[in-house]
């Protein structure tokens, strides 16, 4: 068994923060959407505008990490064992087959990872917090009044807020499942927390292995 | 060590500041305290009329008394007599119309329908003496009347019936030298008896302002800052401001919640940003008839029923008259939800000679809809009913209702419509076919009185509701909480319960292949470990 320090400490408070936010947002916002009542529609809207912020505001921290970092290279998508990785979850898996790719701190997410999370990133959560920043702001002036966001229609910025959400809790429901097909069901969830992950032997053995063909080259 | 502590101290600051986030104060509101400061002091009158050399004198006739008022007030009468209070018409651009007169002169309503041929009876509520026909002299300044607006000593009353006169039993010399600032009882006289008694027409301007409490009108209440009329409703060389768009048309002159309020009273700025599409009146006024009944339906048709040959009255449990022979049936209500619909401020009426384009005949229109920038939501009050036409030219007509006597082709007194609105329409100058009907009408009485205290407004979810709320009617636009797109919601939803199968579908094959992957294991080992006990 060997030790890998994957996920730093910064980006671990960021995760749980963030996956935080994410659900209050969710609770609060389909309330307000009317899908059921826990808060009353007056304190979902204030909750949810108050948490809307701290999540802005925790993705523009996140983005600086990235940029200052370089992790933000680990999202760069590549084709390289993507079929694998894909074939590993529909039938390897099954069969008590190991993850075709490797975890290491330079190389954290596995290529469907990376297209996956690429994709939250820049499709998925740039859709939800636009269009939710339009709905926050929106208004539409009367003529004696500023006029910023003149007679867009509020249900085409509804219609793209709510898609967004209905996707970002798909997401959720296969990311937390996804998260259980680690070494063990929680291995993944006790890494995002403790920020080591267990290396499983056979694996560990390679890159030991790696290790000492590269010291003797 | 020190990262736990980090991560400890951290996680305290974070869980501070979102209690602190979540748990705010409504902070003390300074706007509202000036205002109230402000309204707090009450004018001194700079003069007691009670002194006056020229008032020390017995008056005959209540012309005296006018006469009395511009020997001091010279140039005052050409003030009142510019005014839609005296000349029961003013002129306007109307949509459709180009530039039009509009008043009582010439407008219809569904209650006691107009005043042509009526005027008799109706300028009870005239600010003039001797309105007995539509050939009043608009000319003659003796007969403006300036007691019935500022009188203070609540003795003056128009007779009934008597044109505009006081009532007989008026002491002009006391009333003479007690004038001064109108306050709620004189302008209530009549605002709060239009349609033929208290609270029938408006709803929200009832007799009861008078002196109210707080829970009734939080401006008027007697427990609460107690304001007059004319606090909100001012004037400048006697041009009130404010109206009401059963007789105005155009968005001007008018008396407006933000002309003390402002459009950011509020201190949480969602609620401001509101007053870009929805009135003060809308959230501030949850009911009105607060007090007293309003009328919300009146049936001419059923007018005309006898017993024995004379007309008779029926009340409700209230005490309200649910049937009267002179005038029909009618339906009255009290703390009444409003009705919400979009006003731009300008309106068109329905004028005596109009023909009826659609039914029910709209009385008054008030223009506005959500695709207008200047449009707001604003609360209604909606009365209904029925009452005469004319088949043939297709046109409401106007019946002489009052009559002094029998046999004068009243209604009120005949009972034959015939020759009521024969009469009635050769003394407004139009035809009558001599073939009558009765039509569905429908009127809008915007609601601006009978505001609550804050703590009763109307609360978000009332309108942010998915069904039933009070803006179920108003459709045509997106309001969070109310309107979905029912088929993104419905993939959506379907969406995510196939995410969910999925998930629990791999898991169980993932567990089942395990289990039964294990069991294999199992033997091999147990196998293994037999084999040196052999």
């Amino acid at each position: 068994m060997h030790k890998v320090y994957i996920y730093k400490r910064f980006e671990r408070f960021w995760h749980w923060v963030q996956a935080s936010l994410i659900i209050f947002l969710a609770v609060t916002g389909f309330e307000v959407h009317g899908a059921f009542k826990i808060f009353g529609f007056e304190k979902a809207a204030e909750f949810h505008r108050i948490a809307s912020w701290m999540l802005i505001g925790l993705i523009i921290f996140a983005i600086f990490w990235h940029l200052t970092t370089g992790e933000w290279r680990q999202y760069i998508p590549t084709t390289t064992q993507l079929k694998e990785q894909v074939i590993y979850y529909i039938s390897g898996i099954f069969k008590g087959g190991h993850h075709p790719t490797e975890k290491t701190g330079l190389s954290k997410l596995n290529p469907l990872q990376r297209i996956v999370y690429l994709g939250f990133k820049l499709v998925l959560v740039p859709i939800t917090i636009g269009s939710g920043i339009l709905y926050m702001l929106y208004k539409t002036f009367d003529q004696n009044n500023l006029i910023v966001i003149e007679d867009y229609p509020l249900a085409s910025i509804a219609f793209w807020h709510t898609l967004g959400a209905i996707l970002l809790m798909i997401f959720l429901v296969v990311h937390v499942y996804m998260t259980t097909t680690g070494k063990t069901p929680t291995s993944n969830i006790k890494a995002m927390i403790t920020g080591y992950e267990e290396i499983e032997e056979e694996q560990e053995e390679l890159i030991v292995e790696n290790d000492h063909n590269q010291n003797l080259g | 060590m020190i990262r736990t502590l980090l991560i400890i101290v951290l996680g305290t600051i974070f869980t501070l500041i979102l209690v602190n986030l979540f748990h705010q104060e409504d902070n003390y509101n300074l706007k509202l305290e000036t205002l109230r400061h402000n309204y707090a002091l009450k004018a001194v009158p700079s003069v007691n009329h009670n002194i006056l050399p020229a008032l020390q004198r017995d008056f005959k006739t209540p012309q005296e008394v006018t006469e009395a008022c511009l020997t001091c007030h010279t140039e005052t009468h050409k003030e009142v007599m510019a005014s839609s209070h005296w000349n029961w018409e003013r002129a306007s651009y109307v949509e459709g119309r180009g530039i039009s007169s509009v008043g009582k002169k010439n407008v219809m309503n569904n209650f006691c329908l107009g005043t042509n041929s009526n005027q008799q009876s109706c300028a009870k509520c005239h600010i003039g003496f001797g309105m007995t026909s539509s050939h009043f002299d608009f000319n003659n300044a003796r007969n403006v009347d300036c007691m019935v607006c500022h009188d203070n000593s609540e003795e003056y009353l128009k007779g009934a019936s008597m044109a505009g006169y006081p009532d007989r039993t008026v002491n002009l010399e006391n009333v003479a030298r007690s004038v001064g600032s109108p306050r709620k009882s004189n302008c209530g006289s009549c605002h709060s008896f239009g349609g033929g008694g208290n609270n029938v027409k408006h709803g929200d301007l009832d007799v009861a302002l008078n002196s109210c409490s707080r829970e009734v009108d939080v401006h008027m209440g007697a427990n609460g800052m107690n304001l007059e009329c004319v606090a909100c409703h001012t004037a400048k060389n006697h041009n009130i401001i404010g109206k009401l768009y059963s007789v105005s048309t155009d968005n001007t002159n008018r008396a407006t919640c933000e002309q003390c309020h402002t459009t950011t009273p509020h201190l949480r700025e969602v609620l401001n940003r509101h007053d870009s599409r929805v009135s003060c009146q809308a959230c501030h006024i949850p009911i009105y008839a607060k007090v007293n009944s309003t009328k919300m339906s009146w049936k001419w048709s059923d007018a005309g029923k006898l017993r024995d040959g004379k007309p008779y009255e029926e009340e409700d449990s209230l005490g309200n008259h649910s049937y009267m022979s002179i005038k029909g049936s009618f339906v009255w209500a009290r703390n009444v939800k409003p009705d919400y619909i979009w006003f731009n401020g300008t309106a068109d009426q329905y004028i005596l000679g109009d023909t009826i384009k659609s039914v029910p005949v709209k009385m008054n229109t008030l223009n506005g809809s959500y695709h207008d920038r200047s449009s707001k939501i604003i609360p209604v009050k909606i009365h209904i009913g029925d009452q005469i036409y004319d088949k043939v030219y297709n046109r409401l007509v106007q019946p002489k209702l009052y009559g002094e006597t029998q046999g004068d082709s009243a209604y009120w007194k005949d009972f034959k419509w015939d020759e009521a609105v024969a009469a009635g329409m050769k003394e407004s100058g139009f035809r009558y076919s001599g073939q009558y009907g009765f039509v569905e009408t429908v009127m809008y009485w915007p609601v601006n009185h009978m505001v609550s205290p804050k703590e009763q407004a109307v609360g978000c979810a009332e309108c942010h509701t998915r069904n039933n709320g009070r803006l179920a009617k108003l459709t045509g636009f997106y309001l969070p909480g109310r309107d979905q797109n029912k088929s993104l919601d419905f993939l959506g939803y379907w969406m995510f319960i196939f995410a969910l199968i999925a998930v629990f579908g791999h898991a169980t094959i993932r567990i089942s292949t395990k289990i039964l992957k294990n069991k294999f294991e199992k033997q091999i080992i147990n196998y293994d470990e037999d084999k040196p006990t052999d």
